[in-house]
């Protein structure tokens, strides 16, 4: 699309409702250095979405939109789920896929961007949920790492079916009693992060979102090398205090002790030599870009 | 010739879907009016005088016209402004589809997803779509033939729209001057019609 797209006709200025001039005239496209500090000060890629109050999956999704590198040039692919309510009010253009092809739809869209716009970065962000990402679209989503397709595959893990009432899913972790699962999960946690990285993901990561400097260095990191280097994989845990029975001030509390030492949930990534070296160029780069205007 | 007439609503909760009546989509070089296939030029002259004898007429711009992202949209929004100050007609716009929560301002904007809220808050009669998506086309113009009294005229880039009172297909700026040209015509002189 890019940042020149995203005008209102003249003719219309005056008429168009002021949500959608603050968005253009207030809001982080076009600029290089966006991340979620920008939240609070400019207008927000999304609005008005319907999840439960305290949410954790809001604040991902907030912090996310917040990290993206050019808004501008990005496609989003969702699946069904809670991130589906959420999708409509984004300011970025998305697809929603079928349960569990998001990863295929993903592939054929950026293969089509390349083509489309062969001088160009678009960038494809798969978003779901573990339900579609693990259990329905597992083969999808491995499928399309085998291939080593340059898109980013971000799994919001709340550990079970949430939207439809508490069911088991395979991100589960072993044991858990949920409302529509009454007698426990009998199996380990799918290691996901695990398999990513055998299955050819350069750069993987797990988080929660309660750190949102993390979050934008992790995203913003998983979506340069997927333009440059290979697929990469980021599972981020959002429970869903609905069902594991919390009060919506909770959620960040529940983060914070799922990522502590020891927790399925404790920071961990994994980046491939080649995925290493492009941030480490990158990143000299930038502090030469810094020191040459500090000495302007 | 088929005998379902896409006349005026309100047609009651679920009007079908005029396709599914046996209407069919104008060929390029037609439009139609209430389904029946006629000629463009009849099409856009029909639209000019359902403008013209309207209580309050009323434009209603979607993204593909609001938005500035190709040549053919600011010319197409530049002919949208020449036909709302000719005629008098009122513009408001469709800046997406999103559901909005908890509702819109109907004064400022329509919804494709409640398009009668902006028809009956501001007692529209005679409506044109421009710029909007095929498929929120669709949905909207069945929910307003379902709830409204409002005559609907789809202008549409591509194929025409079944569901509308009339249609033109092919939009190009040049028809929406055409339109504005026989608005202007029919406010001197309507015996020449």
């Amino acid at each position: 699309m890019g940042r020149e797209k995203i005008q209102i006709n003249e003719e219309f200025w005056d008429i168009m409702p002021d949500d959608y001039k603050d968005l253009v005239n207030h809001s982080t496209y076009g600029k290089t250095d966006r991340g979620w500090k920008d939240v609070g000060s400019s207008t927000e890629l999304i609005a008005e979405h319907s999840l439960c109050a305290g949410c954790p999956e809001s604040i991902a999704f907030r912090h996310i939109m917040a990290s993206m590198p050019s808004p501008e040039d990005t496609v989003m692919v969702g699946s069904t789920g809670c991130t589906s309510l959420v999708f409509p009010m984004v300011a970025v253009h998305n697809i929603h896929s079928l349960f569990g092809n998001q990863n295929a739809v993903a592939t054929g869209l950026k293969r089509a961007l390349n083509v489309r716009f062969p001088n160009k970065n678009k960038d494809v962000i798969v978003l779901a949920g573990d339900g579609a990402t693990v259990d329905i679209g597992l083969d999808m989503t491995l499928q399309s790492w085998f291939r080593g397709e340059r898109f980013t595959t971000i799994c919001f893990d709340n550990e079970l079916y949430a939207n439809t009432g508490g069911q088991e899913s395979g991100l589960m972790q072993k044991g858990f009693v949920a409302k529509m699962a009454p007698v426990g999960k009998k199996f380990e946690k799918v290691r996901l992060p695990e398999i990513a990285r055998e299955s050819g993901c350069a750069y993987v990561a797990v988080l929660t979102t309660s750190k949102p400097s993390l979050v934008e260095r992790v995203v913003r990191q998983a979506v340069l090398i997927a333009r440059e280097i290979g697929p990469t994989y980021l599972q981020i845990y959002t429970p869903c205090i609905l069902e594991i029975g919390k009060q919506s001030m909770e959620g960040l509390q529940e983060m914070r002790d799922a990522e502590a030492a020891g927790e399925r949930f404790k920071f961990r990534e994994f980046i491939t030599p080649e995925a290493q070296a492009f941030i480490d160029d990158m990143a000299a780069k930038k502090k030469a870009e810094k020191l040459a205007s500090a000495a302007n | 010739m088929n005998p379902y007439s896409v006349l005026r609503g309100p047609e009651g909760f679920l009007p079908p879907a005029a396709a599914l009546a046996g209407n069919i989509l104008p060929e390029t070089g037609q439009g139609h009016i209430e389904g029946q296939i006629v000629s463009e030029e009849e099409a856009i002259e029909e639209a000019a005088r359902k403008f013209v004898s309207a209580k309050v007429p009323t434009i209603f711009p979607g993204p593909l016209v609001l938005w500035g992202w190709n040549e053919k949209a600011i010319r197409t929004a530049e002919a949208v402004e020449r036909l709302s100050v000719a005629g008098g007609i009122n513009i408001i716009p469709m800046p997406d589809y999103r559901p909005k929560y908890p509702k819109i301002d109907p004064e400022a904007e329509i919804n494709p997803n409640h398009p009668n809220l902006t028809i009956w808050h501001n007692k529209i009669d005679v409506c044109m779509f421009v710029g909007v998506h095929c498929h929120y086309a669709n949905l909207s113009l069945k929910i307003i033939r379902g709830g409204t009294a409002c005559f609907t005229m789809a202008f549409c880039a591509h194929a025409g729209h079944e569901d509308a009172n009339l249609t033109v297909r092919d939009i190009l700026p040049e028809k929406i001057d055409r339109v504005t040209e026989i608005v202007k015509k029919l406010k001197l002189n309507s015996k020449k019609f």
